[in-house]
């Protein structure tokens, strides 16, 4: 029942929103910590029900960047525009507003210590206390099987791998039912098979409820393979975006390199 | 070189800062008790685990500052011959200001360190983070319950440790100096009242507060990996002393 009214309502939702709009609007964003000048610049379209992939080296400012988005970091210059709204000029309650679909992954998954498996997935349900427990439980060991963790849903994340924690996460993240969701390499530390798993899912989630994902990845396969708009971040700017196909006959040195793993220009 | 004005005007900035900090904090906490009903199991399960972890060093030093608090003023007391007042004079003292000082202090150590230490892993480990990502806030969810279990417990301790001492002064002043146990408890009763049991039960949750806020202050604010959670450890313990002892002499003299 409830669940009819849930899938009623998004239908609802994204009749009213057009799909291909632009979610999220990065306007020469900048952020230093201390004199370490980490994003320069940054601009980035995030267009509704698309996968935006973010690729770079190490250390270039991939998770500090999803951070903006989430509102975990403020920047120090620059706007982000939340449906339309520069959220840098709002309240912090308005701007969590307009955030509250968004979920993220973090890149070290971040799973409560003190919580089990389905205690963690099912946490952001429980504590806006709408749902019966029951349901809860329910709605948690289904985003598991997502994952493919339904079995662990009793173990603490200490007992997990790495990789484990990451199912996990991503199984928390879509437990809120978000609208946009942001992974911080959502595959690293898993095996190929289950790295293509998770590259289903997020496909599989983009076209059967519109969902707008931001994937900062590593893996160039996958973000080829799932990207709609692929970015490439190098020492806190964006020297190269655009479609997959265009992105692969950049001309770009570094991109170059990036992609293929070898050919010149030193990183 | 660092310039001494540039120094202190420094240091009192920061400390000012701290200040409006913990305030800040204290009633961002207050506003988020809306939700203590719901947490009821968690506070209840701080408390107890307070309690667990307390009480035996509590009993501990209160029952030997009790004993030693009758040695030291009762061979005075014997030399004008008012060795009996020993009753009047030690369960005061222990209800006005030893029980709730050296309980706060000792719950400092003990559960304050554990809260930030507890709640700054959270925060290096970009749990904290994670909760707000999930719609969570911080202080509702972690230092609420911290908050409330410490205001609770701390008063309930410190009547605990009041009893303990009293009785260890009681046994010491029979064995040493000869004065029958009901001449100690009838000068106690003549001499205490309940006022001096209140305000030091106030005091304890004065304390109590201080030491959650200055916990979770320093645990949210860690950073630096598991390096700054002990410093940050640290850091709160000394925080909550230096709090406390400030705290206890105000109020003291506000009750004058
Ligand atoms: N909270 C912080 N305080 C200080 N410096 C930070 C902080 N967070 C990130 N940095 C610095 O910002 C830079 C970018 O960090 P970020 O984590 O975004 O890198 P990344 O692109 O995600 O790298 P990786 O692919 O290794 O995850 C790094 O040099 C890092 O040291
Ligand atoms: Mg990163």
């Amino acid at each position: 029942m409830l669940i009819c009214l849930d899938i009623h309502i998004k239908l609802f939702h994204y009749t009213v929103m057009d799909v291909n709009e632009v979610e999220i609007d990065i306007q020469k964003l900048n952020k230093s910590f201390n004199s370490l000048h980490v994003l320069k610049d940054v601009d980035i379209e995030i267009r509704r029900a698309e996968t935006t992939v973010i690729i770079g080296g190490s250390g270039t400012g991939k998770s500090v960047l999803l951070k903006h988005i989430m509102g975990l970091l403020q920047p120090d210059s620059g706007r982000i525009i939340i449906r339309g709204v520069d959220v840098t000029t709002i309240n912090s309650h308005e701007a969590e507003k307009l955030r509250n679909r968004f979920a993220m992954v973090f890149q070290s998954s971040a799973l409560l210590h003190s919580l089990t498996v389905a205690e963690n997935v099912g946490l952001g349900l429980k504590e806006q206390h709408r749902l019966p427990k029951k349901q809860i439980n329910e709605i948690a060991m289904e985003k598991l099987k997502l994952v493919k963790m339904e079995q662990k849903y009793n173990s603490m994340p200490e007992e997990l791998s790495g990789g484990m924690k990451k199912r996990v996460a991503i199984a928390r993240a879509l437990a809120m039912d978000p609208e946009v969701v942001l992974y911080d390499e959502p595959t690293s530390g898993l095996d190929p098979i289950m790295a293509g798993n998770i590259d289903e899912l997020i496909l599989e989630l983009k076209e059967k409820f519109k969902m707008t994902s931001v994937v900062v990845t590593h893996d160039m396969e996958s973000a080829f393979y799932i990207g709609d708009h692929i970015c490439m971040l190098y020492q806190g700017r964006i020297i190269e975006e655009g479609d997959p196909e265009s992105f692969k006959q950049s001309e770009n040195k570094i991109v170059k390199q990036f992609i293929t793993r070898h050919g010149g220009a030193g990183i | 070189m660092v310039n001494p004005l540039e120094y202190i005007g420094r240091n009192s900035l920061n400390l000012f800062q701290l200040v409006g900090e913990l305030i800040q904090l204290f009633i961002h906490t207050l506003y988020w008790c809306k939700q203590a009903l719901r947490n009821l199991d968690k506070i209840f399960y701080f408390m107890v685990r307070m309690g667990v972890n307390t009480l035996p060093i509590a009993s501990f030093t209160s029952l030997f500052v009790g004993m030693v608090m009758v040695l030291q003023t009762g061979y005075t007391l014997e030399k004008f011959g008012m060795a009996e007042s020993l009753g009047a004079i030690v369960p005061i003292a222990m209800a006005r200001e030893l029980g709730p000082v050296l309980t706060a202090l000792l719950l400092a150590g003990r559960i304050g360190a554990a809260i930030t230490a507890e709640i700054g892993t959270m925060t290096v480990s970009e749990e904290v983070d994670a909760l707000k990502t999930l719609g969570i806030n911080p202080i509702g969810y972690l230092a609420m319950p911290r908050f409330l279990a410490c205001l609770f417990m701390l008063p309930v301790l410190v009547v605990y440790a009041d009893v303990v001492g009293i009785l260890g002064g009681a046994v010491v002043t029979t064995a040493y100096f000869q004065i029958p146990v009901t001449i100690y408890f009838d000068r106690m009763a003549e001499s205490l009242e309940v006022i001096d049991i209140i305000k030091g039960l106030v005091k304890a949750a004065v304390f109590g507060v201080t030491i959650a806020i200055v916990g979770c202050r320093y645990g949210l604010k860690t950073s630096g990996g598991a390096a700054g959670v002990g410093e940050a450890t640290t850091r709160s313990v000394v925080c909550s002393f230096v709090s406390i002892y400030i705290l206890n002499y105000f109020i003291t003299r506000l009750w004058m």
